[in-house]
């Protein structure tokens, strides 16, 4: 099965710039793509996985290390010596958690077969070790099982996964960047998963008619013929990426100026946001986006575009304001930097 | 040009309408005719939500359909009661334990793969079960991350959703509907009319190999998009199946190209069951109807964009893409003219609950709890044994105890497991509960009092703890009580269907607390907790068959609350009058309620009283 082209995806701009912002930085923390259904969601994150550029692995190791990160090394990697570490590169991982996952698939159990087989005591990693340094996808994330969630939370938070079960003792790194989608009328999201994403890009359902009819032309093409329709954009799709790539080289000599520091932070005071995860995320939301469109300095223009899907899912809830997020996030922006 | 596609199509719709009803569609032939094209097209198409009652029609329509699948594909039937274990798959316990080493079994879903997937009752499908169904439709594939497996099964297949409700607020997952092309009433066939279908499996055959050579021309596809989004369907897949459904057709009548009779027929059987009421009643009002929205996108700012990118002159442009409005006229009109439309656009939207009946599906529930992680334990004190984790508990053991001097025959054991390995299965208690709101709508205090009443709905959906929680909300005004809110619990939805009030008129309160006991003992059914939370001055003056009449109306309320109260679900009654009243309070007391003064209905505190009591639990 090969996924439908990134580049080949009429519309969904802001869906769009959140998956490739989180591309570049991986410390934004997280898309949620919440909206209409039939919206192709799911079809633009998997998309993404063709547009991540290869990581720097530890030869042979489970859990893919990062041969340069001394302090996020899993137990075997860090008892070697640095310098025996031989390195591969091999392409970033975009997992999948379908529902109906069970935990010990989630966070890794005990090797069934080598222990009845062979005997021996083997530890099995589970999902959570695959997306170490990737992604992880949960489609219809409001339908996720509870305890499920916790498990991320509490992984996603320490970046560490630590299993202690069936006379195991392991742990391993596991910080990736969680990516989900979903319908709000299949019902709300927890307050601290929702908190967990940095980005949310509102999904609705297109009603230009020619983009409608490009999108469904588009996706019959591509059931028609898969691997031709792959082909056809191979080259438009090698661009975005060429620009993920160019984009977190520079990313660290984007400057941001005082100026828009103070701006992010009223923007937060104004909106009421709890925590300071709001105003990190539109920095680096900013930053992000400018060196995708290659820009050396952080400007205002920038904070007001990443604004909406950086803030809109932090508001508080209040049941007697009827405007919806979106319209509140846009209205504190136009009025701090004037429309 | 574009102000004459974009007029408000009330009038013209309404008059297509009744030239094609009068024409007059046999519903039988359609029924064939969504059967034929599924047949045709069954992954792109997804399959048909069939609303029947189980029958002769029923047995004769599916057995006919199966037959149209050339070389008699699989058939599966997804059991109501099935497990996750078993739709997607898992760990094959007797196999596992003949082994000695983990063997995978397919799921229901992998078994259907290049076949069809049947699902009788589809309206009391678990949530759970429709977003596999609906995973799997998407996919065209299972994922199994599950018992220590971790494989992908191909799962094509098309789905008969059948749709056996008699309740109006049962209704097949969304999720699931969303993703079949077709929705079918069987209701409105006699077995009389149903008779052997005219197509037959060598023509489907031959449609399905000139499938892949269909063009369907751009004036088509625009024109179904217009009537798409001008009968409110305006899914990008419902849009998509239209454009397959027009190939199949097509493909049926040994065409290679599609025509207006094609799109006609795609958008009778796909927009028909999906079209909203016309838009002069309803679609105007919601707040961004995709026809408004449509309508700005082509105002000056949106054109101006449109240019920049296209480089076209403008005229040009509108000119060439704009289908004919003919065209769009008849499609939209085709779609509002199916026979199956009143019976479903009903559905859609709000049900009437008949006040009269029973829920008639008094089951136990189906929902025992999810599982969660095994622990240590007895299988015969503490619940059910979980056979994988017991095996990883005794799996690191076995070379030890193989070399102990145990019996021969326990010797000889593939496995050697103790009772110290046993592992038990915890489920998480189920304490999904459902609060319904019944609201006096009626006289002159209704706006006010129903105000309050989507208030406190909002805010106990908007508290995070009611994340676990459904909330409906039933409204008596009239002659009847009315379900504005199906139970929910998604605030979006909330708003959306609350957003429309009806109010003032007589007060039906026996018809709304039987529509209360109705909505009560179905979501019991569902294996959740209701909480009835009434609203009202406790003065009826509607009796139960409809009649105006104090003293009829307060027999009939007390008998309905006496039949609330022995149900032994939670009441909590609101009495809105002025001071304590003697009517109220007797109502109360017939229905074991909690009784609560309140002349000043209060969003706050309502929500407030409701929390109390559903921490202290039911009963």
């Amino acid at each position: 099965m090969s996924a439908f082209p990134f580049s080949a995806i009429v519309g969904q701009d802001e869906l769009k710039t959140a998956l490739l912002i989180a591309a570049v930085d991986r410390h934004v923390g997280g898309v949620l793509a919440f909206g209409d259904r039939g919206t192709g969601k799911s079809t633009a994150i998997r998309a993404l996985a063709a547009l991540l550029p290869k990581l720097s692995v530890v030869k042979n190791c489970p859990y893919r290390c990062h041969p340069e990160d001394p302090r996020r090394l899993c137990e075997i990697c860090a008892a070697a010596k640095k310098e025996t570490l031989a390195t591969q590169l091999e392409p970033s991982p975009v997992v999948d958690l379908p529902l109906g996952a069970t935990e010990d698939r989630v966070v890794g159990a005990l090797d069934l077969e080598s222990a009845l087989v062979k005997g021996e005591k083997r530890f099995e990693p589970g999902l959570l070790a695959r997306a170490h340094r990737g992604f992880l996808y949960i489609d219809e994330v409001n339908l996720l099982d509870d305890h499920l969630v916790d498990v991320l939370l509490d992984v996603a938070a320490s970046g560490e996964n630590v299993v202690e079960r069936e006379g195991l003792s392991v742990r391993h790194p596991a910080q990736f960047v969680l990516v989900g989608s979903g319908n709000p009328e299949e019902g709300e999201l927890r307050p601290q998963l929702l908190d967990r994403f940095g980005l949310s890009a509102d999904v609705r359902t297109p009603t230009v008619p020619k983009e409608r009819i490009e999108i469904v032309r588009r996706r019959d093409d591509y059931e028609r013929d898969p691997q031709g329709f792959i082909a056809k954009w191979r080259r438009k799709d090698n661009a975005v990426r060429k620009k993920v790539e160019q984009a977190r080289q520079s990313l660290d000599a984007v400057e941001t100026p005082d100026y828009v520091l103070e701006k992010a932070t009223a923007l937060c005071v104004a909106l009421g946001t709890d925590g300071l995860r709001g105003e990190l995320t539109l920095m680096r939301g900013a930053r992000a986006l400018c060196a995708l469109e290659g820009k050396t300095v952080v400007s205002e223009d920038a904070l007001r575009r990443i604004a909406p899907a950086a803030m809109r899912h932090r508001l508080r809830k209040d049941p007697l304001d009827e405007t919806d997020a979106s319209s509140r996030v846009a209205r504190a922006v136009d009025e701090l930097f004037g429309s | 040009m574009r102000v004459a596609v974009n007029a408000p199509p009330s009038d013209r719709l309404v008059d297509a309408r009744q030239t094609l009803d009068a024409i007059g569609r046999d519903a039988w032939d359609d029924a064939q005719s969504v059967a034929a094209l599924l047949a045709v097209d069954p992954y792109g198409l997804n399959g048909i939500a069939v609303r029947a009652a189980a029958g002769p029609v029923h047995d004769l329509w599916t057995k006919q359909f199966l037959a149209l699948l050339p070389d008699k594909p699989p058939v599966r039937r997804l059991p109501l009661t099935a497990s996750e274990d078993r739709l997607l798959g898992g760990l094959d316990l007797a196999a596992t334990l003949t082994a000695g080493r983990p063997v995978a079994e397919k799921g229901v879903l992998a078994d259907a793969n290049d076949g069809v997937l049947i699902a009788a009752m589809g309206e009391r499908m678990p949530a759970m079960a429709a977003a596999h169904v609906a995973a799997a439709l998407d996919d065209g594939f299972v994922r199994l991350e599950r018992d220590g497996l971790s494989r992908l099964d191909w799962a094509r297949f098309a789905v008969l959703l059948f749709d056996e409700s008699v309740e109006d607020h049962e209704s097949p997952s969304a999720l699931l509907l969303e993703r079949l092309a077709f929705r079918l009433d069987l209701h409105a066939v006699s077995a009389r009319a149903a008779h052997a279908f005219s197509w037959y499996a060598g023509q489907i055959e031959q449609a399905r190999e000139r499938l892949s050579h269909i063009v369907v021309p751009d004036e088509i596809l625009s024109a179904m998009n217009m009537a798409a989004l001008s009968v409110g369907a305006a899914s990008i897949r419902v849009l998509k199946f239209c454009h397959d459904a027009a190939r199949a057709s097509a493909a049926l009548a040994g065409r290679d190209e599609t025509v207006d009779a094609d799109a006609e027929i795609a958008c009778r059987l796909v927009l028909g069951p999906r079209a909203m009421a016309p838009p002069h009643e309803e679609t105007a009002e919601e707040a961004p109807s995709p026809d408004k929205e449509s309508r700005e996108e082509t105002s000056p700012a949106g054109r101006e964009e449109a240019t920049e990118n296209s480089s076209e002159n403008d005229h040009d442009r509108t000119e060439s893409d704009m289908p004919d409005e003919m065209m769009i006229e008849a499609l939209a009109g085709a779609a509002l003219a199916n026979p199956l439309n009143s019976l479903q656009a009903s559905k859609a939207g709000k049900g009437r609950i008949s006040a009269a009946g029973k829920s008639g599906q008094l089951h136990k529930s189906r929902q025992k709890g999810r599982p969660i992680a095994s622990r240590k334990g007895d299988p015969r004190r503490d619940g059910r044994l979980d056979i994988l984790a017991t095996l990883r508990a005794a799996s690191p053991w076995q070379k030890l105890r193989a070399d102990d001097g145990a019996k021969p025959d326990v010797q000889n054991a593939r496995i050697r497991i103790r009772t110290e390995d046993f592992q038990v299965k915890q489920f998480k208690q189920q304490s999904e509960s459902t609060v319904i709101f019944v609201v006096d709508a009626s006289g002159s205090s209704a706006m006010n009092r129903m105000a309050e009443a989507k208030g406190a709905v909002e805010r106990l959906l908007a508290d995070c703890y009611a994340r676990r929680d459904y909330v409906a909300l039933i409204a008596f005004r009239g002659k009847t009580a009315e379900l504005i809110l199906p139970p929910t619990r998604s605030l979006v939805r909330a708003r959306r269907q609350l957003a429309q009030l009806p109010g003032g008129g007589g007060t039906p309160l026996a018809a709304g607390i039987d529509a209360a006991f109705v909505l009560a003992s179905a979501e019991k059914a569902r294996g959740r907790t209701p909480y009835v939370v009434i609203l009202s001055d406790g003065r009826g003056n509607i009796a139960r068959n409809g009649e105006p009449g104090r003293e009829a109306a307060e027999t009939d309320a007390l008998s309905a609350a006496r039949r609330l109260g022995g149900d032994g679900g939670v009441v909590l009654f609101f009495d809105t009058s002025p001071r304590p009243n003697k009517r109220a309070q007797a109502l109360s007391a017939a229905m074991g309620a909690q009784y609560q003064l309140l002349p000043f209905v209060d969003g706050g505190v309502v929500s407030k009283a409701v929390r109390r009591r559903m921490t202290q639990g039911g009963g």
